[in-house]
């Protein structure tokens, strides 16, 4: 689904290198996860890969089921079924977050080939996955994440996901800010989109997440780099002992 | 001294061989009155620091500059509304194109008629808003509205209207040079709505007096056309009672010369007033000055202040927004905002926001900012699929969402929308 090679990236405006060859292969079906301390750069290949600006790929590929992600427009790589769950989600005042959801569904749908979902379908399908999700009714009237609480900008990039279902679902530090409950909420919408055309690259800091939203694979990255791969049971050891054993074992 | 010379040099060349129009002695004198003041203040120059921003020579030339007709071909802005249609071209009332003045629970004439009857509710209004608008800022254009005002329409609301009242402003000849004068008086409870669109004339002076008694209610929802070289100075003068409401929105989409005053007066207890505005223009020669002055002189007044200016390729747009809070003005509650979006950086916003404050409850905010589009937003809708051109469309429809919320009834809103949409997707 996903294969980066030797990916190197640095600021645009600044000569600082943050990925530094990067390599990461994500199986058709299956969930991996990243772990890393804070700095590693684990947001920034998040953003690389789904296209925003100010970063520069100095070497290396990543591609989506074969096609060359990096020369594609940000709307494109979504088009082509890349999602990225922010871990920062944006606030985007004036824009009613039902609005933004239609827009973005039927532009998929558009650069697709597909005809538009009516307003009664759309309607219906956003009701029904907000409700799973505990999402009301106001929470869909109002402005994209505004004034929006942080497990509530979390759900609403998990229900954003359901509504696109894309190929491939990076999800990064959903579980920051979220209470035991919360997090439970969004680990079963994840849950409930896997399957067997569908892959995730979870990226998160800690292993409690791993809980809920089992993994097949877990890489650890440090300093721009995937320094280790193993099971699920890679992250209890890092739950147990921390980062620095590993990064003292792989350095 | 020199100064004065010139300013009363300029201001008799601007007069010279006017002739005020005739009516009832009663507006005879108002007209005279108006026409002493303009000579007395002098027209604006832009050494004028009330317009320091917007050159007035435009506005103040003997002669009108020429405006091309510009025909949009498509369905006039609300034509689609359930109202009552008053036409005028280039200045003139329409009798055949505008529908009867007749309404339930409204007084409708034309202003010539009303001036014409020796005894008539407009002389209390007609000039008289404009003369207290006089202080503490001149508006010697308002005079002049005041003097020359051929045309226009007197209009009393004694119930709930039922029907918005809508005015259409078209423009036909190139050089027509129009000044109209519209009175509202909202009786006590009475409720209208205002509609006005369309650029006028070449050269356009409109002036609207609105008197709101206590418990009243106004609704004006206006849009300036879309003539590309038409030049415009608008004013409003408002005074509201108590428990009374004034709402105000106006859209303006090109014109080379735009300049709306608004001058509002909370009198009365519990009232609110609300003046906004949407401009959207793009090129060197679009120049767009909302300036507006708010005075409360009575208990727990709310007053809103929403402007929002999307300007690109050079174009300028400029706010002069004050609220004055007069002592004993208690728990008057002010807010004011003037934003502007800058689509590329050639444009430019010039603000000047003020607070004048004598009483000591209150509570009052401003802000004004100008800024390019939200990159962090942009790459948010583009990631999720919208492509960067509907991405920023989206986005500068949600600059303006705010002060496009102050028009009470949404189908407007949603009209103007469709509108600002067209002008965005006209320069993809
Ligand atoms: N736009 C940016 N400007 C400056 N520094 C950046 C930027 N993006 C990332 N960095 C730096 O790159 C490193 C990796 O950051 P990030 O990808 O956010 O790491 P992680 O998500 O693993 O915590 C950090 O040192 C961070 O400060
Ligand atoms: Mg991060």
């Amino acid at each position: 689904m996903l294969e980066i090679k030797g990916l190197k990236v640095k600021l645009e405006d600044e000569d600082k290198q943050i990925l530094k060859g990067l390599d990461l292969t994500v199986e058709t079906g299956k969930v991996h996860a990243i772990m890393g301390p804070n700095g590693s750069g684990k947001s920034t290949l998040s953003y690389v890969l789904s296209g925003k600006d100010g970063y520069e790929v100095t070497d290396g590929s990543a591609e989506l089921e074969g096609e060359d992600l990096l020369d594609m427009e940000p709307e494109e790589r979504a088009a082509a079924g890349l999602f990225l769950a922010f871990q920062y989600p944006v606030e985007i005042p004036g824009v009613g977050n039902m609005t933004f959801l239609r827009t973005a569904v039927n532009a998929q749908r558009k650069a697709r080939g597909e005809e538009e979902l009516s307003a009664g379908d759309f309607l219906k399908e956003v009701r029904a996955k907000a409700k799973d999700l505990k999402i009301d009714a106001d929470m869909l009237k109002r402005p994209v994440n505004v004034g929006f609480s942080g497990g509530e900008k979390k759900r609403n990039e998990i229900l954003q996901m359901a509504m696109l279902s894309p190929k491939m679902c990076i999800l990064d530090e959903t579980d920051s800010g979220l209470d035991v409950d919360a997090m439970k909420l969004v680990a079963d919408g994840v849950n409930a989109l896997r399957s067997e055309g569908r892959s995730f690259l979870v990226i998160t800091h800690y292993q409690r997440l791993l809980d809920h939203i089992k993994p097949d694979v877990v890489h650890i990255m440090a300093d721009g780099r995937i320094v280790k791969t193993g099971g699920p049971e890679l992250a209890l050891e890092v739950e147990n002992n921390g980062y620095s054993d590993i990064l003292a074992e792989v350095s | 001294m020199a100064l004065a010379k010139l300013k009363s040099d300029a201001t008799e060349a601007r007069l010279v061989g006017v002739t005020l129009p005739e009516g009832a002695a009663w507006s005879n004198a108002a007209r005279a009155d108006a026409l002493a003041r303009v000579r007395q203040m002098g027209l604006p120059t832009k050494r004028d620091e009330y317009w320091k921003y917007t050159n007035p020579s435009e506005l103040t030339a003997a002669e009108a500059p020429k405006a091309a007709v510009f025909d949009a071909g498509e369905v006039p802005l609300f034509d689609a509304v359930d109202r009552l249609k008053i036409v005028f071209v280039d200045g003139v009332f329409d009798t055949d194109a505008s529908d009867e003045l007749t309404g339930e629970g409204v007084e409708i004439e034309r202003l010539a008629d009303a001036m014409a009857a020796d005894i008539h509710w407009a002389k209390e209004l007609y000039g008289v808003l404009e003369t207290r608008g006089q202080t503490p800022v001149e508006r010697p254009l308002a005079a002049l509205n005041t003097a020359l005002a051929t045309d226009g329409v007197v209009i009393r609301a004694t119930g709930k209207v039922a029907k918005p009242i809508h005015l259409v402003y078209l423009h036909k000849d190139e050089t027509s040079d129009a000044v109209l004068h519209n009175l509202v008086k909202v009786e006590t409870g009475a409720e209208v709505t205002l509609l006005e669109n369309g650029p006028a004339a070449a050269r356009f002076s409109g002036c609207l007096e609105v008197e709101v008694a206590d418990g009243g209610s106004f609704h004006h929802v206006r849009a300036q056309g879309r003539d590309h070289e038409r030049r415009t100075v608008t004013h409003c003068f408002a005074r509201v009672g108590a428990e009374s409401s004034f709402k105000s929105f106006t859209l303006t989409v090109n014109g080379v010369m735009t300049r709306n005053e608004c001058v509002l007066e909370i009198i009365g207890d519990d009232a609110i007033a609300h003046v906004a505005g949407v401009c959207v223009g793009d090129g060197n020669d679009f120049h767009h000055d909302d300036t507006v002055f708010i005075t409360h002189d009575a208990l727990n007044g709310e007053s809103r202040q929403v402007f929002k200016k999307v300007l690109r390729n050079g174009a300028t747009g400029v706010f002069q927004g004050k609220i004055l809070v007069k002592e004993g003005a208690q728990k008057t509650d002010g807010y004011q905002i003037s934003q502007s979006l800058l689509l590329d950086d050639d444009a430019q916003f010039l603000a000047k926001p003020e607070l004048e404050i004598y009483a000591d409850d209150v509570a009052c905010s401003h802000g004004s900012t100008s800024g390019a589009i939200d990159e962090t937003a942009l790459f948010y809708l583009r990631s999720r699929g919208v492509p960067q051109y509907d991405a920023r469309n989206l986005l500068t429809l949600s600059f303006m969402a705010e002060a496009l919320d102050e028009i009470a009834d949404p189908s407007l809103a949603e009209e103007l929308r469709d509108r600002l949409e067209g002008w965005l997707a006209r320069r993809s």
